[in-house]
């Protein structure tokens, strides 16, 4: 029932989000429950490193040097990869690149398909956003539903000089015109698939992982 | 999380957690410019308050109004209006109006109990007669937890560019009250408030002692989790929070004590007895104070005083318990 167009069910969008932390009681929300059934890894620890360095680099090339950007990861895990992004970003650049991390649960458009949930941290560096280049950082970009929520999230917050998008897989599949600045790896996928992001801050170690989506989410 | 709000013996341990949790990230919006959400845009929450409140009424307006909802205020002027039929003509008509969330305040003990039988939507118990005000003791046991430091990451430098952030998605799992000594004092037999509070502090485990005149404990108090003392300054220095109960003139109708002066000066909380608390214990108030009788002017107005903090705290919660009442899909098959 799921091979339909994912904008028909509850569950169809954010298939790539059964596995996050930040969805309480979803299942197979711990790490391993779906790793025996044939998961493929597409992306190992080096790749994932190299990939984060290059985004720094090519952020820090777009925006001249990162004067007044502001990395921003979505929860559960933009916001480690934003927290990367900034090391390396500062480390390049030889000062501090600010970051923190945006919620969205709020503004999502699918709160009353599921229970509802738990909501992350939205904590903005002490300079706020008004007047910055602000990058938003998630891990999957997939429907684009999220990062529509990001935008409106972002409005009741401040006003961004110009707001640009890094995603460490983008696995196509678009419903909505959103695209990402910087992506990490571009994967083709069908929409019967699950795309899993594990990083080590939040899952003991770092790969994403491919495979058939089985569970229901609710 | 239940469909309603009516008591909160219905919560548990975690259901408590995860309305202080939201709580705690909901109040990060009072600090904003925008202080909105778009949640519960298109909802319609309904303040059916049939008892005068205005503290916790515009508390509630307030918070849906944040979450986007749509607020109508249906206030009957004293309480004619009996229980029974016409609390059902009432609820009939809300829900002809299509309210997504009734909360209701009402003088008889259970009447949101049977609102909850009569309507579709969700019901909030705002405060029902002797038996429960649910919001009020989870925006105390929300006060406690910050002012004592107890909160999940609490502590943990944020994001900017140096240090380590608070952990990033909030995650539940401690931030209870573990251990925390809460003395409650007052008329404790007329208020709900204190029913509450003893119930949700035990699911949250703090250790509760009671303080009042023998005459205002109700007589089933030796079944309750909780202490009993009549003396309150042996009590003050084993106590890391003391919550003052309003002595509730308008419900008493016999003789509970022998005059406000005397009650005031065995069991009001004057600067003296302040003084006996423990360094950093806090005094807290449910509101509205009777000044000079179960507490002075300048220990309400002290910096240990939290009562100005507990109303700010009670929209945060509110937005809490409405956002996790209606801002997701029913479970199919949950029982109405």
């Amino acid at each position: 029932m799921h091979a339909h167009n994912a904008g028909d069910g509850p569950a169809g969008p954010h298939a790539d989000r059964a596995g996050r932390s930040g969805d309480a009681g979803s299942a197979g929300s711990g790490p391993g429950r779906d790793d025996p059934g044939g998961h493929k890894r597409v992306f190992e620890p080096t790749e994932i490193r190299r990939a984060l360095t290059r985004i720094a680099h090519e952020i820090l090339e777009r925006t001249h040097g990162a004067d007044d950007i502001v990395l921003l990861g979505i929860p559960t895990r933009g916001v480690p990869l934003a927290e990367r992004l900034a090391e390396r970003a500062a480390e390049f650049e030889g000062r501090p690149v600010p970051w923190g991390s945006l919620d969205v649960t709020m503004y999502r458009d699918d709160l009353r398909l599921r229970p509802a949930r738990a909501l992350g941290r939205t904590e903005l560096p002490a300079d706020g956003i008004d007047g910055k280049t602000v990058v938003i950082v998630d891990d999957v970009l997939y429907s684009g539903r999220t990062v529509r929520a990001a935008l409106d999230a972002l409005t009741d917050l401040g006003r961004p000089r110009s707001v640009q998008l890094a995603v460490l897989v983008d696995r196509g599949h678009r419903e909505l015109p959103i695209r990402a600045d910087y992506v990490g790896k571009n994967l083709p996928t069908s929409q019967r698939e699950m795309v899993r992001v594990l990083l080590t801050e939040t899952d003991g170690e770092d790969a994403v992982l491919l495979g058939e989506w089985k569970g229901a989410l609710a | 999380m239940n469909r309603h709000l009516l008591s909160v013996a219905d919560l548990s341990r975690d259901d408590a957690l995860l309305i202080l949790d939201t709580a705690e990230e909901l109040a990060r919006v009072s600090d904003r410019p925008i202080k909105k959400l778009p949640t519960l845009r298109g909802r319609t929450v309904v303040n059916l308050f049939f008892e005068d409140s205005t503290r916790t009424r515009i508390s509630f307006e307030a918070a849906a109004k944040r979450l986007s909802a749509d607020v109508i205020n249906f206030s009957v002027k004293g309480s004619s209006v009996a229980k029974g039929e016409s609390l059902k003509d009432t609820a009939l008509t809300l829900e002809a109006m299509g309210a997504d969330a009734v909360v209701i305040r009402h003088v008889a003990s259970g009447a949101p109990q049977r609102l909850a039988g009569w309507i579709r939507g969700h019901v909030v118990n705002a405060g029902d007669g002797m038996h429960e005000h649910p919001t009020q003791a989870l925006l105390d046991a929300f006060t406690i937890r910050r002012r004592l430091g107890l909160r999940p990451g609490a502590g943990g430098s944020g994001p900017g560019g140096a240090g380590r952030p608070a952990p990033g998605s909030g995650r539940p799992g401690t931030g209870g009250l573990d251990g925390v000594r809460v003395t409650i004092v007052g008329d404790v037999l007329h208020s709900r408030v204190a029913r509450s509070n003893i119930t949700l502090l035990n699911i949250l485990g703090a250790e509760v002692t009671l303080v009042a005149p023998p005459t205002l404990l109700p007589i089933a108090v030796d079944g309750w989790p909780c202490e009993v003392s009549y003396d309150l300054d042996a009590v003050l220095p084993k106590s890391d929070v003391i919550m003052m109960l309003r002595v509730q003139q308008e419900r008493m109708t016999a003789a509970y004590f022998p005059s406000v002066r005397e009650y005031s000066r065995r069991y009001g909380l004057d600067t003296g007895r302040m003084a006996a608390l423990p360094e950093h214990a806090i005094v807290m108030h449910p509101g509205p104070m009777n000044r000079g009788v179960e507490i002075a002017a300048e220990v309400a107005d002290s910096p240990r005083s939290t009562i100005v903090e507990q109303v700010a705290n009670g929209v945060s919660v509110r937005m809490a318990v409405l956002y996790l009442l209606l801002g997701g899909a029913e479970l199919p098959g949950e029982p109405r």
